[in-house]
C-alpha cells in the first residue's frame, strides 16, 4: 500500500490552504457554497443532467439521502472520529428527532422552526441518559449498548400508541416561509437550502471545537484514554458533550427529515440507517469533515444512481467496512497526519 | 401489565425461563470466550448462530428431504436426523467463526491498530453475513420440519415437561460442562486460559497465539450452533435477522454474568431467561427486547463486572 501511505489529498489540500491568504480563502469558501448552493439547478442543463437520478427526482435526492447522509455523518463524526468512541444506533436520534417534530408538529401550533431545538434538546437528553451509564466503561460496551438503544427506540415506537404504532404519524407540517421562501413538495430546493446551512453550521462548530479544548480533550480521548486521564482531562464529562452534541445534529436532521416527509413510520429507522452513517463516516475518513462529506455523498448518491447497488445496497456497504478497515483503516481522505510527522522531525 | 399470568402459571414460566437460559448460555458462550482471549466483542456472533439455524434447517430440509408436512419420526432414523442437523449447525456455525476471526481480526490484530478499527470490522462482517443471507432467502422466513414429535414425558402438578424442553436443559448443560472441562483441564484449554491473562507472556511461552485465538473462536462457534440447533427444535422457525435480538440478549447474558467468565455465563444466561419470560408475560412479548436492554443498561450502570465478574481470575477463560 505503498501509494496509499504517500499520497494523501487531505494534506495536499491544507498545503494549498495555508499557502493562501484570507482574501483567497473567502473567495474559494464562497465560490465552494455558491457551486453546492446551485446543485439543485444541475438537472436541468444538458451538460450536468447526467447527475440525474433515474428512479427518484433529482432534487428529492439532493435533500435526502445526500443532504442528509452528509448531515448526520458529520454529527456521528464527532462521536465517531473525533472521540472514537464507537455509536451503532445512530439513528435513535434521528428518530427522536422526528418523532418530536411528527407529535409536536401534529398536536401544538409550534412550527417547525421552533420545534427544531426541542427536537435537538431532547436527542441531546437521550443522548446524556444513554452515555451516563456507558461511557464509564470501555468503548465496546457503548457499541453494543447504542446498537440495542436503536433499535428499542424502534420498537417502542411500534408498540406505543401516541407514535401512531407501526402506522407511524402522517400530516407533519412544512416549515413555514423564511424570507418568501417556501418549502414544500413543489420546493424542495428550500429544503436542499436548509440542510446546506444547517452543514455549514455544523462545519463551522466542528472547526471551532477542534481549535479548542474540547477538541483537544476529545483527540487526548481518542489517542489514549488512561494518559487523557492522567493528564487531568475530565473524560467522562467530555465523551458525554461528544456523544450529546453528536446526538444533537442527529436530532436536527431527524426534525428536518420529518417535516420534508410529512410523515413518519418506524420501518424508516431501522438498524440499516445507522449503519449506512457509519460506513459513510468510515468511508471518508474518519475523524475529517472533508472526507466525511465526500464519503457520504458518495455512498448516499451512488445507490441512487446506479440500480444494481441498491438492491444490495447494505451488502456492498458491510463489505465496505470490512474493506477499508483491513485495507486503508484510515479511509478515502485520512485525517490530518502533518502535525504528527512535523512533531516527529522536531523531536528528532 | 398482566399479573395473573405470573401467580397462575408461575411453574410453566420458570421451566420456559429456565430453557430459553439454556440456549443463552451457549450463545453467551461465543461471545465470553472470544472476549476473554481477545477483550473484544465478537459482534458476527449473532450472525454465526443464524448461519447455525440455517444449517441445521437446510440439512433437513434439502439432504433428507423432509418439509413443512412431514409427519414426525421415530426411532433411530429420528437421532442421525438430528444428530445430522446437529452437526451442520455446530460445524457450520464453528467454521463461519474461524472465517470472521480470519477475516474481521487477524490482519488487523498483526497490524496493531486500534479497537475500535477491530470493531468497526467487525460489525461490518456481521453486516455481510446478515445481509447475505437476506439476499439469498429473500428475506422469507424458513419453518424447520417437525421432526421430533413433541410430546409430555411427565407432568409435575399443571407442569409438562415437553420432550424438546428437556432435550434443551440436558443437553445444553452437558455441553457447558464439557466446555468448562476442556478449558480447566486440557492442554489447549490452559493455553486458552493463558493467552486470555496475557498474551505477550503466553506468546513467550510458546504458544502460538493465532492457533489458539482461531481454537477460541471455533469452540465458541461450536456452542453457539448447538444452540442454532436447539432453537429450530423448540421454536421451529428462522429468518435472516434473527440473530440481532438472540445476539443481544446472549450478550447481555454474558455481560450478566462478568463477560469473559465461564461459569457466570452460565447464571448470566439462566437468569436473563428468567427475567425475559416474566417480564413477557407481565408486559407481553412485544417488550421482550426492550427488557432485555434494560437488563443490560442497569447491569453496566450498577455492576459492570457483572454477578461474578473479574474477581473470579482463575476460571476466566
Amino acid at each position: 500500500m505503498a501509494i496509499s501511505k504517500n499520497f494523501n489529498l487531505r494534506d495536499r489540500g491544507a498545503e494549498l490552504w495555508e499557502k493562501w491568504n484570507r482574501p483567497q480563502r473567502t473567495v474559494f469558501v464562497l465560490f465552494t457554497i455558491g457551486v453546492v448552493a446551485l446543485l439543485p439547478y444541475a438537472g436541468n442543463f444538458s451538460i450536468t443532467s447526467i447527475l440525474n437520478t433515474p428512479t427518484s427526482s433529482y432534487q428529492a435526492v439532493l435533500v435526502y439521502p445526500v443532504g442528509m447522509y452528509v448531515l448526520m455523518a458529520l454529527g456521528l463524526n464527532i462521536v465517531v472520529g473525533k472521540s472514537g468512541l464507537l455509536d451503532l444506533g445512530y439513528v435513535a436520534f434521528f428518530a427522536i428527532g422526528a418523532y418530536s417534530a411528527a407529535i409536536l408538529g401534529t398536536r401544538t401550533h409550534l412550527n417547525i422552526w421552533e420545534i427544531l431545538p426541542i427536537g435537538m434538546g431532547l436527542a441531546m437528553l437521550s443522548g446524556v441518559l444513554l452515555g451516563l451509564p456507558t461511557l464509564r466503561l470501555r468503548g465496546d460496551y457503548l457499541a453494543i449498548v447504542t446498537l440495542g438503544f436503536g433499535e428499542i427506540v424502534r420498537i417502542t415506537a411500534i408498540n406505543i400508541q401516541s407514535t401512531g404504532g407501526p402506522n407511524g404519524i402522517g400530516g407533519i407540517p412544512n416549515p413555514p416561509a423564511v424570507l418568501g421562501m417556501k418549502f414544500n413538495i413543489d420546493n424542495l430546493k428550500g429544503f436542499f437550502w436548509i440542510v446546506l446551512v444547517m452543514i455549514l453550521l455544523v462545519i463551522w462548530m466542528i472547526r471551532r471545537f477542534t481549535a479548542r479544548r474540547p477538541g483537544r480533550a476529545w483527540e487526548a480521548i481518542r489517542q489514549d484514554e488512561d494518559v487523557a486521564m492522567l493528564m487531568g482531562v475530565p473524560v467522562l464529562r467530555y465523551k458525554i458533550w461528544s456523544f450529546s452534541i453528536g446526538a444533537a445534529v442527529g436530532g436536527a436532521a431527524g426534525v428536518i427529515f420529518a417535516s420534508k416527509a410529512m410523515f413518519v413510520a418506524p420501518d424508516m429507522f431501522t438498524f440499516n440507517v445507522s449503519v449506512l452513517i457509519l460506513s459513510c463516516v468510515v468511508f471518508g475518513g474518519m475523524g475529517n469533515i472533508w472526507g466525511v462529506i465526500v464519503g457520504a455523498t458518495i455512498l448516499a448518491y451512488l445507490p441512487e444512481r446506479i440500480r444494481f447497488i441498491s438492491t444490495a445496497r447494505q451488502l456492498v456497504f458491510g463489505l465496505a467496512l470490512v474493506i477499508i478497515m483491513n485495507v486503508r483503516p484510515d479511509g478515502l481522505l485520512p485525517r490530518k497526519k502533518r502535525e504528527k510527522i512535523k512533531a516527529k522531525g522536531a523531536s528528532n | 401489565m398482566n399479573f395473573s399470568a405470573v401467580t397462575s402459571q408461575f411453574w410453566s414460566l420458570l421451566l420456559a425461563g429456565v430453557a430459553i437460559g439454556f440456549i443463552y448460555v451457549l450463545i453467551s458462550l461465543g461471545y465470553t470466550m472470544v472476549y476473554g482471549v481477545l477483550r473484544l466483542i465478537n459482534f458476527a456472533n449473532s450472525e454465526i448462530f443464524m448461519v447455525g439455524t440455517f444449517a441445521s434447517i437446510i440439512v433437513s430440509r434439502n439432504i433428507f428431504g423432509y418439509n413443512d408436512s412431514s409427519d414426525t419420526i421415530h426411532g433411530f432414523k429420528l437421532y442421525y436426523t438430528l444428530g445430522a442437523c446437529l452437526l451442520a449447525a455446530m460445524l457450520m456455525s464453528g467454521i463461519t467463526a474461524v472465517i470472521v476471526e480470519l477475516v474481521a481480526y487477524r490482519r488487523l490484530r498483526a497490524k496493531g491498530t486500534n479497537r475500535l478499527a477491530s470493531l468497526i470490522s467487525a460489525i461490518g462482517t456481521s453486516i455481510v453475513l446478515s445481509e447475505g443471507a437476506r439476499i439469498l432467502t429473500q428475506s422469507r422466513p424458513l419453518a424447520s420440519p417437525r421432526l421430533l414429535d413433541k410430546f409430555f414425558v411427565f407432568n409435575v402438578g399443571t407442569v409438562g415437561f415437553r420432550i424438546d424442553i428437556i432435550i434443551v436443559i440436558v443437553f445444553a448443560a452437558a455441553l457447558f460442562f464439557a466446555v468448562d472441562r476442556f478449558v480447566n483441564k486440557t492442554l489447549l484449554g490452559k493455553a486458552i486460559r493463558a493467552v486470555s491473562m496475557s498474551e505477550d507472556t503466553s506468546r513467550l511461552m510458546g504458544i502460538n497465539l493465532n492457533r489458539v485465538i482461531s481454537a477460541t473462536f471455533f469452540i465458541g462457534g461450536l456452542m453457539t450452533g448447538a444452540a442454532a440447533f436447539l432453537y429450530d427444535l423448540v421454536f421451529e422457525n428462522t429468518r435472516f435477522n434473527i440473530g440481532f435480538n438472540l445476539g443481544l440478549a446472549a450478550f447481555t447474558a454474558a455481560v450478566l454474568g462478568g463477560i469473559g467468565n465461564l461459569r457466570g455465563a452460565f447464571f448470566g444466561g439462566i437468569t436473563l431467561g428468567l427475567i425475559e419470560v416474566f417480564a413477557s408475560a407481565i408486559f407481553g412479548a412485544q417488550w421482550q427486547a426492550v427488557t432485555v436492554f434494560v437488563v443490560l443498561v442497569l447491569v453496566l450502570l450498577f455492576k459492570p463486572n457483572g454477578l461474578f465478574g473479574e474477581a473470579i481470575q482463575q476460571s476466566r477463560v
